[in-house]
């Protein structure tokens, strides 16, 4: 007389762990921006390449997971969120690595260099970046305690102070590079053509970088306001 | 009655096998939640089930047994062939556990409250005729198979959205925590224990008044709550655990009001879902006992009660520890905090239904309770697709349990008629 009971049957997948574990190895991928201009600051093109290959590889690993998780949201799952917030936050998730990956493969491809003095400065700037990313896996990491609460009370307090900072951080992003474009455009005359607008490109999509992960944060925040 | 003595063990027997299966299979839906959550081992889950359940079915699993026995047949009609109404009930029970066990051989969301209620209404209407079924009476019952799983899913999403406003949500969760979960053990408490006593316990020898019964049962929940909070203040508070998870040292503290709600649950499907085993039996019992006097208003028999009981903890013990086991595993979504609002509105639910008569399915009125919390935005995900099958369920039960009586009944009328 045993067999699987129905009733066990009612509970789905539920979506929020493989949710962290994807924008986990999605930030991972965007960390592996710090050691690759790291390695383009010291002209070691082989660092280059082995950062680019290692950020391919997460990338790919996010993307399965992606997959996988699409795969577990039927529509007669029921979710304390909505499910097309819920896609649009793992394409988001998914969107951060994918960005990293373009920038690693970018500056591989073209053996990119970095003008001395605007090593620090872009340091900073990347560190930046993925701090914003960092900070969007924190609030996504505060999902679990927001299905613990339904979504309301205090817990939504602690999420909204870390979309603030994750604010903050992006706002950051954008005003140094503002400045880097500054420095850029004061010596692009001295510079290869090509260089400057390749620079140019790679600022912007280093900017993009903790664009999305802003823009994660927001579609977090629509989920709390079903 | 030429065959009465071997109608009464044909009737022992298969209600025993009935209750066995119950107790095999059924009580591990309403004992799994505790399990899942990690609040009882498998071990301790099985004695409170026990315990529990034997109660539940002794003490007010009278009134179903009452409805399944003798108020859906109109036995007027069977004056002077008691023999048909022997049989029809022996079908009904050969019949049900018959679907009972193809069923769940095929994981169907089949209750066996409606496999019994389809059983013997198919043996009425082709045994004796379609005027045999009391009408009104299985209109009620099927308005409580859909109002039962409502009201616990209202009762679920308010009790849950009273712990969101009291514990959850606030800045202390824990301190909090500590506050009401006692509360809330001594509401579990006084409502299960009023709803059985109000019903009525003159059949163990306990006759009260509506004040008396009020005043048990509130003394009944102040003690469970003095205990419940006696138990509280011992458990510390451990950072280690909050680290990856924050609210766990507050899952702790639901913990205990669920060992109560476990009881509870436990004692609602002893009292509603022994009827579905012991019913045709007490059926069979009073034709015989009377000398085939059909329409005998003698009280059930205690021990009738007792054997359905003994029945569901044989099962229980013999089968029902491993599919406690199986199907808890599957449920890791329920914590305690939720958990306990599940069964402690699925338990009111059905001992409410118990008191008055109405045979209900503990499992969909859980499956209503569960769907309740999920509207509070309380759990992960709920797969809809399992309430459809359950939709299908109830329109396939009726007729295939109806159509396996008529079979069974054929049988006995060859053998014995």
């Amino acid at each position: 007389m045993i067999s699987k009971s129905y009733f066990s049957g009612i509970f789905g997948h539920s979506p929020i762990k493989p949710l962290q574990e994807h924008i986990t190895k999605a930030v991972e991928c965007a960390e592996q921006l710090v050691p690759l201009f790291e390695a383009v600051a010291k002209a070691d093109f082989e660092a280059v390449e082995a950062v680019q290959q290692q950020a391919s590889k997460l990338e790919d690993e996010a993307d399965t997971m992606k997959k996988e998780l699409r795969m577990h949201l039927p529509r007669t799952l029921f979710l304390p969120v909505d499910r097309r917030d819920l896609l649009e936050l793992l394409r988001l998730q998914d969107n951060i690595a994918n960005t990293a990956k373009d920038v690693c493969g970018l500056v591989l491809g073209r053996q990119m260099t970095l003008p001395d003095d605007l090593v620090e400065p872009f340091m900073g700037y990347v560190q930046r970046s993925v701090d914003a990313a960092r900070q969007a896996k924190k609030t996504v990491e505060e999902l679990d305690e927001l299905v613990e609460t339904g979504f309301r009370g205090s817990e939504i307090d602690v999420v909204h102070d870390m979309l603030d900072e994750l604010d903050r951080i992006e706002k950051d992003t954008d005003n140094i590079q503002i400045r880097l474009r500054r420095t850029l455009r004061k010596q692009e005359k001295d510079l290869p053509p090509v260089d400057v607008m390749f620079l140019y490109k790679i600022i912007e999509l280093v900017g993009k970088l903790a664009d999305i992960a802003q823009r994660v944060g927001s579609r977090l925040q629509m989920m709390l306001a079903k | 009655m030429e065959y009465g003595l071997i109608y009464l063990i044909l009737a022992g027997v298969f209600g025993l096998f009935m209750a066995w299966g119950i107790g095999a299979n059924d009580v591990a839906n309403a004992m799994a939640t505790s399990v899942g959550s990690r609040v009882l081992t498998i071990k301790q889950a099985v004695l409170v089930a026990a315990v529990f359940e034997f109660a539940g079915a002794v003490l007010a699993g009278g009134e179903v047994t009452s409805t399944i026995r003798s108020g859906i047949i109109d036995s007027g009609l069977l004056v002077d062939q008691p023999d048909m109404l022997v049989f029809g009930m022996l079908a009904a029970l050969l019949a049900a556990g018959t679907w009972l066990l193809l069923a769940s051989a095929m994981g169907w969301p089949v209750s066996t409250t409606h496999s019994i209620i389809g059983a013997i209404v198919g043996f009425a209407i082709a045994g004796i005729g379609w005027n045999a079924v009391k009408w009104p009476m299985i209109g009620t019952i099927a308005m409580s198979w859909v109002i039962s799983p409502l009201l616990a899913g209202v009762v679920a999403y308010l009790i849950f959205r009273s712990v969101q406003m009291l514990i959850l949500d606030r800045r202390d969760p824990f301190t909090n925590a500590r506050r009401y979960v006692p509360i809330y053990i001594f509401f579990a408490g006084f409502v299960i224990s009023l709803m059985t006593m109000l019903k009525g316990l003159k059949h163990i020898g306990l006759d009260l008044t509506t004040t008396e019964s009020y005043a048990l049962a509130f003394a009944i929940g102040t003690v469970l709550g003095i205990s419940g909070k006696l138990i509280i203040n011992r458990i510390p508070v451990d950072p280690r655990l909050d680290r990856e998870f924050h609210f766990a040292n507050v899952e702790r503290i639901f913990g205990v009001l669920m060992i109560v709600t476990a009881c509870a649950m436990a004692f609602a499907h002893g009292s509603n879902d022994v009827a579905n085993a012991i019913g045709p039996v007490a059926a069979v019992v009073s034709v015989v006992q009377s000398g085939g006097e059909v329409a005998s208003r003698s009280p059930l028999a205690l021990w009738v009660l007792m054997l359905g009981a003994v029945g569901i903890v044989l099962g229980l013990l013999m089968l029902g520890h491993r599919v406690i086991a199986t199907v808890g595993k599957e449920i890791t979504q329920l914590t305690p905090s939720r958990g306990f609002a599940c069964e402690l509105a699925a338990a009111s639910t059905v001992v409410l239904a118990s008191g008055t008569g109405l045979p209900v399915s503990t499992t969909h009125t859980l499956v209503g309770a569960v769907l309740g919390v999920g509207l509070a935005r309380g759990i992960a995900a709920l797969n809809l697709s399992v309430v459809r099958s359950i939709f299908m369920s109830w329109i396939i039960t009726l007729p295939a349990g109806g159509i396996l009586a008529i079979v069974f009944f054929q049988i006995l009328l060859m053998i014995f008629g």
